[in-house]
């Protein structure tokens, strides 16, 4: 497979896999020379590799994981006004899903016409 | 020999065996649950074969006409019809070669994929019937030159679906989910064979090619183009008609959720099919392009917004192939608004629609996946709510590999197929309108934010102890879902081959019009 077929072109610039490719394998060359480099005394398994908690114990496991509603709530609390609107919308009932449908329909009825 | 037949009777073959696979599925069920499950496999696989031979004699001499009836199939205009091609014919151009490889790539990996995934259901031979009945359909649909017989496969795969969606019951929810799809699915194919009607009325044909030729953008013809764009905008989920997609997604089984992906491509199909090859250039191009375009954004943003604050896996992936879906419009609408200018279609419109036609292709690859790692975790904790999951990854290491190529692939993250698409819509759109791109661009993060939070929830943490007996997803299943994200890595990696091959010739055969009439009333 040659290199140009890798190439794709996309009218105001390109975009190549296996140069992209090999840019992260440079970047990953170097973050290894870097990490190999670092603190050469550490060893798995020893206490080294236990959470710190201020010196409480190790909370259970299932109390460490962090569950899917607690992520975002800073992003869910920031976009409540939008949330608060769109949301509602939502209402599961098919009547409102058929006005919307018809709504629609009409919207681009309207626009069609007018802009004839 | 075979081959041969084949190559000669491929389009009505496409139909044919996943439609006598169904049927007879009930039958060859009652020998035995093996002969059933190789029944089912063989036809997907032969129908998946056909459609690739298909492709292939598409992609080499041109547009295939198959005339039903008829002592030749390519005869599509019998010498006393007065001109006009009275049989069902199937017209069969590159655009529809490549939604006839998507649907036998996805068909088949959903097929292989449910032989574990659904083995402990009852109720199968109902189950792979309703599947081939949809894979029928969508071959049909988007095979048909017939604009009738097009309302016929969309009506087939409308009934299988929400058989399919309310496949399991799930205290009545599937079957609430079912009811929507499918009273909004009939409303809208009412509207859509009040057009065909229209149509008919004015011009006294059905053929597709027939209509484009004739069409005269009066005020029936423009009201025949509303109900359709409506119709078949809300049969793809486009925001404000999207409220089925994540009612529907959700409650149907993954192998039939990742399938019903391709059955609302097929209603994106039918909706540029009419947009192109019925109107083209007679319609106010500028006008619909910014229909089609609002749509899309509106569909991007409250697509992307709305799965985040999600809690069902498959609720949230449904949100996101409806603001996935608004990538298809925007890049497609953006090439519509400039058609007829050739000058404005060469800088960006063009580009823009391959951008949009090659981002169906890869969102039926990586969303189908999605939805089949969904799938598969759901089949061994037995839940869909993501605050219940957690550490997975310990367990479950190729579902984790695919979901993270999935989900790379959708937030539009290099090397993989939905950047090239994505890429290629950015660049282009931005050409056209740059707060387009940038509310793309935008989508895209938010995209790879909601993903982010649903591997964690998924995948990482410690192991939790409810799971920690939980087992990798079966061989059949992997195999799905590993077929999937192989071709969304290998397209990620030879996009120009992809774009080249399949999506280049797709869109010029669904914007030259005078190409499809003259393929099926000469003079090409």
């Amino acid at each position: 497979m040659s290199v140009l077929t890798q190439t794709l072109l996309t009218g105001t610039g390109y975009w190549n896999s296996l140069a992209w490719i090999l840019g992260i394998a440079v970047a990953l060359v170097i973050a290894y020379l870097i990490w190999a480099r670092g603190e050469a005394g550490w060893k798995a398994g020893t206490s080294q590799t236990e959470p710190f908690i201020s010196g409480n114990p190790e909370p259970q496991k299932r109390q460490v994981h962090i569950p899917s509603g607690n992520l975002y709530w800073g992003y869910l609390e920031a976009m409540k006004g939008y949330y608060e609107r769109i949301v509602p919308l939502h209402t599961g009932d098919l009547n409102d899903y058929m006005t919307w449908y018809l709504s629609v329909m009409i919207t681009i009825l309207v626009l069609v016409v007018v802009f004839a | 020999m075979i081959l041969e037949f084949v190559w000669t009777h491929a389009p009505a073959l496409l139909v044919a065996i996943p439609l006598l696979g169904a049927f007879l599925c009930p039958v060859i069920g009652k020998i035995s649950r093996t002969t059933r499950t190789a029944w089912v496999a063989g036809i997907m696989l032969v129908s998946a074969i056909v459609a690739f031979i298909l492709a292939s004699r598409v992609l080499t001499e041109g547009t295939v006409l198959y005339s039903f009836g008829a002592f030749d199939p390519t005869l599509t205009i019998p010498m006393d019809s007065g001109g006009i091609p009275i049989r069902i014919i199937f017209t069969v151009d590159a655009m529809s070669a490549f939604m006839d490889i998507i649907c036998a790539t996805v068909g088949f990996s959903a097929i292989a994929y449910s032989l574990s995934a659904e083995s402990r259901n009852s109720g199968l031979e109902g189950y792979y019937t309703l599947f081939l009945l949809m894979v029928c359909g969508v071959f049909g649909m988007v095979s048909t030159g017939d604009f009738f017989n097009f309302f016929v496969f969309l009506e087939i795969l409308s009934m299988a679906s929400a058989g399919i969606i309310a496949y399991r019951v799930d205290g009545g929810v599937a079957v609430e989910a079912a009811i929507k799809y499918f009273v909004l699915s009939s409303v809208g194919a009412i509207f859509v064979l009040f057009a065909i009607g229209i149509y008919y009325g004015q011009y006294d044909a059905l053929n597709m090619a027939v209509i484009a030729s004739r069409i005269q953008w009066s005020t029936l013809d423009m009201i025949a183009l509303v109900m359709l764009v409506a119709a078949l905008a809300m049969k793809c989920g486009a925001v404000p008609m999207h409220f089925w997609t994540p009612d529907a997604y959700s409650m149907a089984p993954s192998s039939a959720t990742a399938f019903l992906v391709v059955a609302s491509q097929a209603s994106l199909y039918g909706l540029f099919r009419v947009l192109f090859t019925f109107y083209n250039v007679t319609l106010n191009a500028a006008t619909m392009g910014w229909i089609i375009i609002i749509l899309g954004v509106l569909s991007m943003v409250v697509g992307v917004t709305m799965a985040i604050p999600q809690k069902d896996v498959k609720r949230l992936m449904a949100y996101h192939a409806v603001s996935q879906t608004g990538y298809m419009l925007l890049g497609v609408g953006v090439g519509l608004a400039v058609l007829g200018n050739q000058p404005l279609m060469e800088s960006f419109g063009y580009m823009a629609m391959s951008g949009g036609v090659f981002h169906i292709l890869n969102h039926a690859l990586y969303k189908g996946l999605l939805f089949l790692t969904a799938g598969a975790i759901f089949y061994r904790i037995g839940t869909r709510n993501l605050n219940k999951m957690g550490g997975l990854g310990h367990n479950m290491k190729w579902t984790m590999i695919f979901f993270i190529i999935g989900a790379l692939a959708i937030a539009g993250i290099p090397p993989l197929n939905g950047f090239a698409s994505k890429l290629m819509i950015y660049e282009s759109v931005f050409i056209f309108n740059p707060v387009l791109a940038i509310i793309a661009m935008v989508v895209s993060i938010l995209t790879l934010a909601s993903f982010v939070k649903v591997f964690h929830s998924i995948f990482m943490g410690p192991q939790l102890p409810e799971y920690a007996g939980v087992k990798e997803a079966p061989p059949s299943m992997l195999l799905g879902m590993g077929i999937l994200a192989s071709l969304a890595v290998i397209f990620g990696l030879f996009p120009d081959l992809v774009v080249t091959t399949l999506v280049n010739p797709a869109v010029h055969a669904l914007t030259d019009q005078g190409a499809y009439i003259a393929s099926v009333l000469g003079g090409a």
